[in-house]
């Protein structure tokens, strides 16, 4: 399959809730082809991000658009044909799987709205490319595990044959050598359809191994832009980003800064 | 070693509905199915209930056959008012007629207003919550506030209201019941939805670029569904007992239609000396409203999702 | 220094197995034989979901739920039979002298009660003393678990804290009764990992502080082995290895090697990730 053609660029984004705002004036550029990881704690606004990229969180300012070569004019946000280039994985296996439909349903509600024939192949091959064989197709969500329902809503996300990969936390809901397997499918998928990435995590090794370049956000603002290398060897600029470092080394007695009593 | 062969064909149909790996559509949705009623069956009680619906739906159908005598026609002279016996089971009443036939025919009555209520309301309340739960914004408040509007009316009196109107009649009395029927119905619609809209996969069903018609429709109400039916069957009870009291109030089914609200209505005025005219029909009552709510319980065990084993 | 002397056995396990029926009749084993000794140390049981983990501690405090069928051949607390004591003394030993802090805040504070509420009623459950005193005690405890303005939090609901200060709120409730042994499952995994390392350091000065035996239960076997003196690697119902602290290196067993190799490390360049290639022996 051809690779990706498009890349995204968000400009200024700033998405606001009742007064609260989540993400503060943020900026990224991803080329097509390319892996960018966002990383940072809870309230960091790393998933508001992604959600206002494919517009399920509301844009209060800011510009998303796809960049890259093309004939005709890119999609804009929010449009069906922009939808078939941009599609997301999300964080809970057990809530993003329609409890009362079987896998057979899910991958062929997208191509039931996007029109596209050929039900049968795609959903065998969807399931296929994925790791699971034909015996899965016509389960219910609860007759799966977390691996195995994380693996159809990868598949229900690449079925439509995006260019785009929205990552939010796919594996933190996972155990640790399903994990494994989940990364090691999602970096099979992006080499052979070139896929671009953008990935939310909280789990430095983790965003690291996939991502070439990494974002670092904090209470809504961007703390830092870094690429993956820099990081794992250390050159890093930000002290909110090496905290973030350190404690991904685990505990340390007689280390740790716990507040002083009032 | 036991081979393929020697295993009952009770056991391989169960092992082919309960398998981990349904092979077509029809194994999945039939296997589900079965294990829904799997639950169900483990309720003594609530097969009791349903024992009991199948049985008035076999009397209702049967009513020709089992009805020993005409529900219509009595003899003044020499059947009126008899306490029950051998030959009249449930006695006979003021006009001379067979108590128990006409029971046997009243139920043809009680089954078409329980279903046609049903079926009228239940879709509406359905379809009225759950867009008003997904909607939300004006749209919500604006079917919410109808909604309140008939929730307001006691079902007895918009049911004297409709009747002044059209006339008296069965029909006119379903649909009164079925007009103050659906309110509760769109309020669960809409609590569930709201939920509902939450969850992440009916966000993935948005990104993938379903409309909100789409959603609702084919993703949203099939989870609501349980919820109304399992609230449908427990009013079932309350909907006999308003049809039964608009008959008591000469307001439903009319005369000599063998309604067992208008039953007790008749037996009111011998309700001291010869008690069974209204006994029967009471009884009857009493018996199908607890199936109903006995049928609910367990329909609500069995068809909760998150109990889905 | 690394923990207290385990001399004296606060916790004795032996051969404990929970069971539950499943929909085919037969029984699912959650916990097939697990046995240990526990002493004023901090041990850590490890594995991934479905590995029995949870259930071991929850049957150690009687709150397997009622389907569930445990067994063994010794389960004492510091000498008291757990299986076989009156509900009542059961009762009584938990929250009193065994104690368990769970894993989302959200999910185990009570979330109609304030805060300062829930830890005086932990308090007049298991002591006698004037409400006035326990509100005192627990003004205390939440100053114990490093809360900054205690007698602010003390009137805040759970949902208006953050979950790191939750759980040390959870922390104070747990502890207030001075117990023994504290249970923890997973207990910081819901938090982030700069909050997660606080809590711990937390749980760490009270553990040394009050010569506490404490069972950390997680999934998690690097932090785990950062944090406890001994861990217990289990899967499927059965402890496969027990391991020092800061032996991980040298451990034996392929599903705990499996295990740590299958993690991506910062700073490594490892693509594919090795996978946990499951044995059918492991689940022996």
């Amino acid at each position: 399959m051809s690779g990706s053609k498009v890349g995204l660029e968000v400009k200024n984004l700033r998405v606001v809730y009742d007064g609260f705002i989540a993400v503060a004036d943020t900026s990224l550029r991803v080329n097509a082809g390319e892996s960018l990881g966002i990383v940072g704690e809870s309230g960091s606004g790393k998933s508001t991000v992604l959600r206002a990229i494919c517009g399920l969180a509301p844009r209060q300012s800011g510009t998303v658009q796809l960049i890259g070569q093309s004939q005709d004019p890119l999609p804009l946000p929010g449009s069906k044909p922009f939808r078939r280039l941009v599609q997301m994985v999300f964080q809970d296996p057990y809530g993003s799987l329609h409890p009362r439909q079987t896998v057979d349903r899910i991958l062929a509600e997208p191509l039931a709205i996007h029109n596209m024939d050929d039900a049968e192949t795609r959903i065998e091959r969807a399931l296929e490319e994925v790791g699971l064989g034909t015996g899965f197709r016509f389960r219910y969500p609860h007759q799966l595990s977390g691996g195995q329902r994380q693996r159809i809503a990868i598949a229900r996300a690449l079925i439509l044959e995006p260019q785009i990969l929205l990552l939010d936390e796919p594996t933190s809901a996972l155990d640790a050598s399903v994990q494994a397997e989940v990364l090691n499918l999602l970096e099979d998928l992006r080499a052979r359809r070139g896929l671009t990435f953008v990935m939310v995590s909280h789990d430095l090794a983790v965003v690291t191994h996939l991502c070439e370049r990494l974002m670092v956000m904090q209470r809504g603002q961007t703390v830092e832009l870094l690429s993956s290398i820099d990081l794992a060897a250390n050159r890093v600029s930000d002290p909110y980003t090496r905290t973030l470092m350190e404690a991904s080394t685990g505990f340390r007695r007689g280390s740790e800064e716990i507040g002083e009593p009032a | 070693m036991n081979s393929a062969a020697d295993i009952a064909p009770k056991e391989s149909l169960h092992n082919w509905l309960m398998s981990d790996r349904p092979q077509s559509r029809r194994q999945a949705a039939l296997g589900r199915a079965y294990g829904g009623w799997r639950t169900f069956s483990r309720n003594r009680l609530a097969m009791l209930g349903l024992a009991i619906v199948i049985a008035l739906v076999l009397i209702a159908i049967l009513a020709d056959v089992l009805a020993p005598y005409s529900p219509y026609i009595g003899d003044l002279r020499t059947t009126r008012l008899l306490p029950p016996s051998s030959a009249h089971w449930f006695g006979t009443d003021d006009q001379g007629r067979d108590i128990f036939s006409r029971v046997i025919h009243g139920s043809r009555i009680t089954l078409y207003v329980v279903v046609l209520v049903a079926i009228l309301a239940a879709p509406i309340g359905l379809v009225v919550g759950t867009v008003a739960g997904y909607a939300g914004g004006w749209l919500d408040a604006a079917l919410m506030r109808i909604t309140d509007i008939f929730l307001a009316f006691p079902r007895l009196i918009l049911a004297l209201a409709f009747v002044a109107a059209l006339g008296p009649g069965i029909e006119n009395a379903v649909i009164a019941i079925a007009i103050t029927s659906w309110p509760p119905y769109a309020r669960i619609a809409r609590a569930e939805t709201l939920t509902i809209r939450q969850a992440d996969y009916i966000a993935a069903v948005q990104l993938i670029g379903a409309s909100p018609w789409r959603i609702v429709l084919r993703h949203i109400m099939p989870l609501c569904v349980s919820s109304v039916i399992v609230r449908v069957t427990l009013d079932m009870a309350g909907i006999i007992l308003t049809a039964a009291g608009l008959g008591f109030l000469g307001l439903g089914a009319q005369p000599p239609m063998p309604e067992w609200g208008a039953l007790i209505a008749n037996g009111r005025l011998y309700v001291l000396d010869q008690w069974w005219v209204a006994a029967a029909p009471g009884a009857a009552i009493f018996l199908v409203s607890l199936a109903f709510n006995l049928l609910g319980d367990g329909l609500r065990d069995a068809l909760d999702p998150k109990g889905v084993k | 220094m690394t923990g207290l002397s385990a001399t004296d056995p606060v916790l004795v396990v032996d051969d404990l197995r929970v069971s539950f029926p499943n929909r085919d009749g037969g029984r699912f084993e959650a916990v097939r034989g697990v046995s240990f000794t526990l002493g004023r140390e901090r041990l850590g049981i490890v594995g991934e979901s479905g590995s029995g983990k949870s259930q071991t501690g929850r049957a150690i405090l009687g709150l397997t739920a009622p389907e569930g069928l445990v067994t063994a051949k010794r389960l004492e607390f510091h000498g008291t039979d757990l299986l076989r004591c009156s509900p009542r003394q059961r009762r009584e030993l938990r929250g009193g002298r065994i104690a368990m802090v769970l894993q989302d805040p959200k999910f185990s504070l009570n979330p109609v009660m304030t805060i300062g509420d829930q830890v005086v009623e932990t308090l007049l459950a298991h002591t006698r003393i004037s409400a006035k005193e326990a509100r005192a005690k627990a003004i205390a405890a939440l100053e114990a678990v490093q809360i900054d303005d205690p007698q602010r939090v003390y009137k805040l609901y759970p949902h208006e804290v953050s979950g790191g200060m939750g759980q040390r709120a959870m922390i104070a409730m747990m502890l207030i009764a001075n117990p023994e042994l504290l249970i923890a499952d997973e207990p910081t995994s819901a938090l982030d990992v700069t909050v997660q390392l606080q809590v711990l350091a937390i749980l760490d000065a009270l553990v040394i502080q009050r010569g506490m035996g404490l069972i950390f239960i997680s999934h998690d076997l690097r932090l785990v082995s950062t944090f406890c003196d001994r861990i217990l690697v289990m899967y499927a119902g059965r402890v496969v290895e027990e391991i020092a602290a800061g032996g991980l290196a040298d451990a034996k067993h392929p599903y705990t090697r499996g295990l740590l190799n299958c993690l991506p490390r910062l700073g490594d360049n490892r693509h594919p990730l090795p996978t946990l290639d499951r044995q059918p022996e492991w689940a022996l």
